[in-house]
């Protein structure tokens, strides 16, 4: 079988839409309708000419690797919606036997192999080491000072007593953490934010924020420190700070299978961070590639659930070894064929407990738990090892929590009995993101 | 758990501490710093997280019976995901459609093909699935048909689906089996209104007398809302052995439950009321002309005739019009000297203009009530008639129920040759209650219509009614026929402004949603 022979589902191709408007236009772009010359690659990848409204159809190319795009269309979406229709097409009925491609996707597909097989180019530009350092220096005395300034209102809070903190009101949280944005460490501000929500988030906040309290002072006095720590720590406590991962970690090469895919909005709406889990089918290794879109615009990565790509990945120093970027791609992505292994509700909560040995402000750790059975509740929600009698409870409001949708089609596909769930287990407890359901190795990214 | 954090024993004390203020605390000393409760807390709340355990297990849901029924094929389920996800906000877009069909307006088909192949909803999308049965009831008979036992299963884990319980229309498993004698007489004493409708079709279903019987045993405790709606679940599969349920029911006290008994009665052209208000009807109106009632009395009044006429109506008008509607036609052969319906109805009737249209319009209602194809026949009248001097009614909605009276294929060749003779601008109501596909020679009078209309030169959103109409019901098979006309042509002398370039786009979609039916009924039938 050719590798473009090996098709994704439609719900894998859908997932790669910027937008709900391209999704419900691709789709309506999946019949043979508005197509002709047809073709793919045994490479990997696809090709045709849509009819549009002018005269001349419009030239649809994507490479299946990336998955890139070419579309000779005026939309500045990405996918647009012909490379959309293009993909479903070629997931529902194939585009027959591999062949030449025709002149015009040719062109650009040479020309991407070709960029591919240059060297990525090194830093651009020469390096100013020496001012580049003085600016190091600049920030880290800015930094501290804004360290020692939090210290001490975290130190007034606690002087004062939290009791007084839900009268209190969160402008002051925000002065704060409008500090810690000028001091350049945009991670404490981050954390102040996140302090600052807390008296309002119902019963048993005090111990809540004295925990994030605490925890938020042990980031202050560990960047105080931070010479003095082993050098994995120092750039966990240099990236919660907030500073940018300085070099590259290590580079690994396996087959990863995309185990989720998620956006989410930062407060103010303006930013969309795209969180997508990946899982070394050879090594195991957990890794989380991150990509960001600017305001109105949806991140460009997108990896749909269930696809494996055999790549390089480049890990980023700290953080518990989870965050990576995507490095060189060496095939067409194609569909897992198995369920992953699943651990218990234990094994998982013992995952997240090492991985805080790294990273103490871990929020989570990806895991796969299975078989587990989801336990719906009006007060809450369990995941239950089929066997025997634990669970971890599903958070449902705060940070990690996703939308109740989801959790009920966690429920449809398990109907009372067991399935494998992927997920992010922590401390407030696990966040389903893609389940199976038993006997089918397709997943089900839960909406 | 080690001493680690000295005077700070424990978790709770901290929380205490920090609660309170280090300042209030007192004591002073090295622990008594915020720093060293933060420390403190620090390396509490870390060790916490790293010794986490699992919770105890809640009570589990119990399994979920299984579904017998296959998925559907791979195609189709992607399918029925991508009508699910186009359901919200697809006419958004307002005026003017474009080309490319609308998704939502085939959900409704998809989901009757898939039921009548007897599939089994994908898992994934029953929640999808019952979101959008709660939005649409139209939807729901074949959503939750779908859906079967594993949709109850999940609509009873969550409120927001509590309309799937109450459907009454999934009933597998839901209720007891009719000959259980007991279990028949708990859930009707016991069960929500809606389980207990269930019920009491399911019991008509079985035995028609063992109905009244079950509706006997509660009726005088039942709230009159109650009383109205289980009358009105007798309306399918009235049968002669009702009439003496019905016949006390005139006697209820709510007044609505009375009107609703009567006019069930009258559905029954051998039902006591029946001939009371033959009798009645009999003796205004015949050869010799019309005689309305001069007075309504207590039998009437008690047969269900209304006594205050609407606004605007003599009230002897009014009274005539219902002792008329609720007669049998039967009756009336004889009063004309064994005349048939088609001649009755063409008599012109004496003493006056007035009456015929309150006659016809009356017979009209009767013949809709009692299901009465020949006289439905005969008041419709040739399609080809001009509709103002039709014999019946000119109201193109009393048209609509007299052509629902009509078998299947007739109705369509009525239809067809009303539309021949006289457009499409008045045809909308009729076509929609004309079988869905549409027959071949109805749809390519609605074709030939449309094209006529597109060469008269008007814009074709006067006919998006119609078009909408055509793009669910037109036969998938027509779509060939269509492609000739997607082509934009030339405005034609006299046309409006680009109405060429629209037509030609309405035409497109019209073709590209046939085709996407086809598609979407060619994947259901793919053999799992």
């Amino acid at each position: 079988m050719t590798e473009q022979g090996v098709r994704w589902t439609a719900e894998q191709v859908l997932a790669l839409a910027p937008d709900d408007a391209s999704r419900k236009a691709g789709s309506r772009l999946g019949g043979t309708g508005p197509w002709s010359q047809i073709g793919g690659s045994a490479s990997g990848s696809v090709w045709g000419l849509c009819k549009g409204s002018g005269r001349t159809p419009y030239r649809t190319v994507v490479d299946l690797t990336g998955p890139a795009y070419k579309c000779s269309c005026p939309s500045r979406k990405f996918p647009c919606k012909h490379a959309l229709g293009l993909l479903l097409l070629w997931s529902a009925e194939g585009v027959g036997e591999p062949g030449e491609a025709p002149d015009w996707a040719a062109q650009w597909l040479a020309d991407r192999a070709a960029k591919a097989a240059r060297p990525a180019a090194g830093a651009a530009g020469p390096v100013d080491a020496e001012a580049a350092r003085k600016r190091a220096e600049r920030r880290a005395s800015r930094i501290g000072a804004g360290v020692t300034e939090l210290e001490q209102r975290l130190a007034d809070v606690l002087r004062g007593g939290l009791a007084g903190q839900e009268q209190a009101g969160y402008a002051a949280w925000e002065e704060t953490a409008a500090r810690m944005v000028d001091a350049q460490a945009p991670g404490l501000a981050g954390r102040v934010r996140e302090l600052g929500t807390i008296p309002s988030c119902g019963p048993g906040w005090p111990a809540r924020m004295l925990e994030e309290a605490a925890l938020l002072h042990l980031l202050d006095r560990a960047w105080l420190g931070v010479a003095g720590l082993p050098e994995q720590l120092a750039a966990t406590v240099r990236s919660r700070v907030g500073l940018p991962a300085s070099g590259e970690g290590e580079a690994v090469r396996d087959r990863w299978l995309v185990l989720a895919q998620y956006d989410s909005a930062s407060p103010d709406g303006r930013l969309t961070t795209r969180r997508i889990w990946l899982r070394g089918l050879a090594g195991g290794r957990p890794a989380l590639v991150l990509d960001f879109g600017p305001p109105g615009r949806p991140p460009g990565l997108a990896l749909p659930v269930g696809l494996v790509l055999e790549a390089e990945i480049r890990f980023r120093p700290g953080s518990a070894g989870l965050r990576a970027d995507l490095g060189e791609r060496f095939a067409a992505a194609m569909p897992c064929t198995e369920v992953p292994a699943g651990v218990s509700t234990g094994a998982a909560l013992e995952a997240y407990g090492a991985a805080l040995r790294d990273d103490p402000w871990l929020e989570s750790w990806p895991v796969v738990l299975g078989p587990v059975v989801p336990i719906p509740g009006e007060l809450g929600w369990q995941l239950a090892d089929a066997e025997g009698t634990s669970a971890l409870p599903v958070p449902l409001t705060g940070t990690g929590s996703r939308s109740r949708g989801g959790l009920w089609q966690l429920a449809a596909l398990s109907g009372g009995g067991p399935v494998t769930v992927f997920g992010e287990c922590g401390h407030r407890g696990f966040t389903p993101l893609t389940a199976w359901q038993p006997g089918s190795p397709e997943p089900v990214a839960l909406g | 758990m080690d001493k680690g954090d000295e005077g700070y024993g424990n978790w709770e004390e901290l929380v205490g501490a920090a609660l309170l203020g280090t300042e209030r605390r007192g004591g002073g000393g090295p622990t008594g710093s915020p720093e060293a409760l933060l420390d403190a807390a620090a390396v509490h709340a870390v060790r916490r997280r790293a010794g986490l355990l699992p919770a105890e297990a809640g009570p589990r849901p119990e399994p979920a019976p299984r579904d017998p029924r296959p998925a559907p094929p791979e195609a189709a389920r992607r399918r029925l995901a991508q009508l699910l996800a186009g359901r919200s906000g697809a006419a958004a877009s307002g005026g003017r459609r474009g080309a490319a069909p609308d998704l939502t307006e085939l959900l409704p088909q998809w989901l009757a093909a898939a039921r009548r192949h007897g599939y089994r909803s994908p898992a994934s999308l029953l929640p999808a699935l019952l979101d959008a049965a709660r939005a649409r009831t139209d939807l729901r008979p074949h959503a939750l048909a779908l859906a079967g036992v594993r949709g109850l299963w999940l609509a009873r884990l969550n409120p927001d689906w509590r309309f799937a319980l109450r459907g009454g229309a999934t009933g597998a498993g839901e209720l007891p089996d009719v000959t259980d004698a007991a279990g028949v007489e708990r859930l009707w004493e016991e069960g929500l209104f809606a389980e207990r409708v269930a019920l009491l079709g399911a019991v008509r279903a079985h035995e028609a007398a063992a109905a009244p019987r079950l509706l006997t045993t509660t009726w005088t405790t039942e709230r009159a809302e109650d009383r109205l709606m289980f009358l009105d679940s007798l309306r399918v599969g009235l049968s002669d052995g009702d009439e003496p349920f019905l016949e006390a029911a005139l006697g209820d006290r709510s007044r609505n439950v009375r009107a609703t008994a009567a006019e069930l009665l009258s559905a029954l052209p051998r039902s006591a009321l029946a001939g009371r208000m033959a009798e009645r009807a009999l003796a205004c109106v015949g050869p010799e002309g019309v005689t309305p009632p001069a007075e309504c009395d207590a039998g009437m009044l008690r047969d269900g005739v209304v006594k205050r006429p609407p606004a605007g109506r003599g009230e002897r008008a009014w009274w005539l019009g219902q002792l008329v509607e609720a007669a049998p036609l039967s009756c009336w052969r004889e009063r004309f000297g064994g005349l048939g319906p088609a001649e009755i109805v063409a008599l012109p009737i004496a003493g006056g203009e007035g009456w015929t249209e309150e006659l016809h319009a009356a017979w009209c209602r009767a013949a809709v009530r009692q299901r009465d194809a020949e006289w439905s026949r005969a008041l419709l009248g040739p399609a080809s008639a001009p509709p103002a001097a039709g014999p019946g009614t000119a109201s193109l909605a009393e048209r609509a129920k007299l052509l629902s009276i009509l078998p299947d294929a007739e109705r369509a060749a009525w239809v067809a040759e009303f539309i021949r003779a006289h457009g499409l601008s008045e045809a909308f109501q009729l076509l929609g209650v004309c079988v869905v596909p549409w027959a071949g020679a109805l749809g390519r009078a609605v074709v030939d219509a449309l094209d006529i209309a597109r060469e008269a030169g008007s814009y074709p959103w006067s006919f998006s009614g119609v078009m909408g109409l055509a793009e669910r019901c037109l036969d998938p098979a027509e779509a060939g026929r269509l492609e000739a006309l997607t082509a934009a042509a030339e405005d034609p002398r006299d046309a409006v402004p680009g109405a060429a370039a629209y037509w030609a786009e309405a035409f497109q979609r019209l073709v590209a949603t046939l085709r996407l039916r086809e598609a979407m009924l060619a994947e259901l039938a793919v053999a799992a």
